[in-house]
């Protein structure tokens, strides 16, 4: 009598499971052979598109747009040099430049504010999507409270930081803030960035920044981030200087990752 | 000097071997943006066409980057060694690629000839290679280097254990090492890359993985790849084995990396001084990658891939353990997709070789490049074909400080299956001893009683 035999699908697991409570590294995974077991394959690889996904991911400027327009903002709608996302990759140069529309849609903006804003999508249309307006609405009153001159919200689509210092000098803001959508990692997709430069002019550099790195749920709050903006922000006129030169002494000692 | 070919009564000129170099070049991103790619496909074999007729001679009177601006040029002319560059003081760029393909071209005269090619020499011929070429040529060369295990021996591929943390939180990356260890992986270093560039820090970590290589007796080296000046400050207050540091092909790219030859020198000489290596004195470990030097504006005109090429001029200077370019960290502008990254990863491995370095390649890639797992699986096996010395292991392929992809430590496990590669001999040895692996080669299951694990869970 023969029995068919049947082969036993299973993974060798590593017994040190225990130690995943000091990393969020990828160890302990286990294997079959010497390969990944499939389930931490496609866990991956779900990490994977959604950094993909957030990569070719493309602002909702009508949300944006009417949500500011709604809280009375004047709003702008630009272009970077930037054609399509293939040439935005490709091309950094012409993601810092605005297109040439953008002067003439810029024409009746407001000038000789203290701060306008710069909102890209970066490498994260995602990002701005779901972190902006959370962070604005902690944002806005502070500014507010503080008697800075608001100036107007431009959304750049194929956007770098540094198109904001072309925006910046383009209103004469005494003062840029450009949201950005940072490029994604595995363990978010989501993660906005926001760089203070203080007197934007084309051609300056990132030491002349602030940057506030991993807002994102799980990563730096609306409220803190708005907090570390504020801060950097009344430093920035105090010193009349931006970037290296100014520390960040409102350290929230959440960023990273 | 101008180079010309004639295509279809089409004449091509190229004003000097800086742009015949840059338009001979494989279509990649970053020489697009730097704008001095081929303007045709015609145009870009036109160039490689011209560029087979030069005499490897012209390398060594005309400089792709100028004499007086920049001490890597100097430091490639003033070291060049006349005598091992006598037997193909004759031949052309084109003359050099088909010798190379020969029988003649065996380990240990590509081993003599090292000191003969400069890196200007060798770039241009790796630009008249196929893909094919570059892996048949890596892998008639033997690279060994010595600090603590034997490095680079034919049918042997090693695995820096690289196990970064988004905090440096010293219980993070030991529960990382120990994954690593247990899946066969740290005979090339175990390196970390520091969150911050503290001293401080530095310190906290060397000592930790210092004292893991003490206590477990693990015969490999560790290095925490911080700024060499900042290696250099706490070299006396900590078990340093061997200094890292990211280099460029040209002056201005290493100014902007804060180092230059005398900052180089004196580290190396800093460092030898310990004395810390049992098998041998190979104490330094640089990293390279193409586009470094437009990224810094320091390019000089020149393209990505010769420029990349220089910088191996540098390493070399200090008889390294161990050089690795990081080929598609830099991103997309650079290198776009997954045939570039490729392409590239041969290229460095082949011309690094044929320079006389210990090649290894972080096979790797961004979210923003056009690459995913099975690029970097194509490349792997390429790169196991041509020798490659040693590759990273990083969990699970994420590395969650750096937030970019490379190869993990299943990765070398398959690599080294499929190829019949073993680790470094003296690591293997270890990983016998420690009921790690079988004869064969293959991972054993590990118990939790494990000597490794014991102090842990």
């Amino acid at each position: 009598m023969s029995e068919l035999q049947h082969y036993i699908p299973g993974v060798q697991e590593d017994p040190w499971e225990a130690l995943k409570a000091f990393t969020s590294a990828r160890i302990a995974l286990g294997r079959t052979g010497q390969a990944v077991p499939l389930k931490e394959v496609l866990n991956f690889r779900l990490a994977h598109a959604h950094a993909r996904d957030a990569v070719y991911s493309a602002m909702e400027t009508d949300m944006l747009t009417n949500a500011l327009r709604s809280n009375g903002h004047t709003v702008h709608l630009l272009h970077s040099m930037a054609a399509d996302r293939y040439e935005y990759l490709q091309r950094p140069d012409k993601g810092r430049r605005l297109d040439k529309h953008a002067e003439e849609t810029l024409k009746e903006a407001n000038k000789d504010k203290d701060i306008c804003f710069v909102i890209t999508d970066g490498l994260s249309a995602t990002a701005i999507n779901e972190q902006v307006l959370p962070l604005l609405g902690e944002l806005l009153p502070l500014i507010k409270a503080a008697g800075f001159g608001l100036g107007d919200f431009n959304l750049v689509q194929q956007g770098r930081v540094a198109v904001g210092d072309e925006v910046g000098a383009l209103q004469r803001a005494r003062a840029v803030i450009v949201l950005i959508g940072e490029r994604p990692g595995l363990s978010a997709a989501d993660s906005l960035g926001a760089y203070l430069t203080y007197s934007p002019q084309p051609g300056l550099t990132d030491d002349a920044r602030n940057c506030i790195s991993n807002i994102r749920p799980g990563g730096l709050t609306p409220q803190m981030a708005a907090g570390t903006i504020m801060y950097l922000l009344k430093e920035a006129f105090r010193l009349q200087l931006s970037g290296v030169n100014l520390k960040d002494e409102y350290q929230s000692g959440l960023s990273g990752g | 000097m101008a180079y010309k070919t004639t295509i279809r009564n089409h004449t091509y000129q190229f004003n000097d071997l800086k742009q015949l170099l840059a338009k001979a070049s494989p279509l990649r991103s970053g020489d697009v943006l730097a704008g001095v790619t081929a303007a045709s496909y015609e145009e870009r074999v036109a160039a490689q066409i011209a560029l087979a007729d030069v005499p490897l001679k012209t390398f060594l009177s005309e400089a792709v980057v100028p004499y007086e601006e920049d001490e890597i040029t100097r430091l490639i002319i003033d070291t060049h060694d006349a005598a091992a560059f006598s037997p193909i003081s004759h031949f052309t760029v084109g003359e050099l690629r088909n010798w190379l393909l020969g029988d003649d071209a065996d380990t240990l005269t590509l081993q003599q000839l090292a000191p003969a090619f400069t890196p200007e020499m060798i770039a241009a011929v790796s630009k008249l290679m196929r893909n094919q070429d570059l892996i048949a040529v890596a892998k008639k060369c033997e690279v060994v280097t010595r600090f603590r295990n034997t490095l680079g021996l034919k049918g042997r591929m090693a695995v820096r254990l690289q196990p970064n943390h988004t905090t440096d939180d010293p219980k993070g990356i030991a529960a990382s090492i120990i994954d690593g260890l247990l899946y066969g992986s740290g005979d090339a270093v175990i390196g970390i890359n520091p969150a911050t560039d503290s001293p401080a820090a530095s310190i906290t970590l060397i000592n930790m993985i210092s004292q893991m290589i003490e206590r477990f007796d693990i015969p490999t080296q560790s290095c925490v790849l911080s700024h060499v000046t900042t290696a250099l400050k706490i070299i006396d207050k900590a078990p340093v084995d061997l200094v890292f540091q990211s280099i460029g092909g040209t002056e201005k790219t290493n100014s902007s990396f804060g180092v230059n030859l005398s900052i180089l020198k004196e580290a190396h000489e800093a460092v030898l001084a310990l004395g810390r290596g049992t098998k041998g004195n190979n104490v330094m470990y640089f990293e390279t990658g193409q586009g470094s030097s437009l990224s810094a504006n320091a390019h000089h005109g020149a393209d990505q891939q010769t420029c990349e090429t220089r910088a191996y001029a540098v390493a070399r200077q200090f008889k390294p353990l161990l050089v690795n370019t990081v080929v598609g960290f830099i991103g997309p502008e650079y290198l776009f997709d997954g045939k570039q990254i490729i392409r590239a990863a041969l290229e460095d491995h082949c011309c690094g070789k044929l320079l006389g370095l210990p090649m290894g390649v972080d096979v790797c890639y961004t979210n923003h490049a056009e690459a995913d797992q099975d690029d970097m699986d194509n490349l792997l096996t390429l790169l196991g074909v041509a020798g490659c010395n040693y590759i990273m292991g990083v969990p699970g392929s994420d590395d969650i400080m750096l937030s970019y992809q490379s190869t993990s430590f299943h990765d070398a496990l398959y690599v080294r299956k499929v190829l019949n590669l073993r680790p470094a001999p003296e690591f293997e040895a270890w990983l016998l001893k420690q009921g790690i692996i079988s004869e064969t080669g293959d991972l054993l299951p590990v118990h939790q009683s494990h000597k490794l694990l014991k102090s842990w869970i």
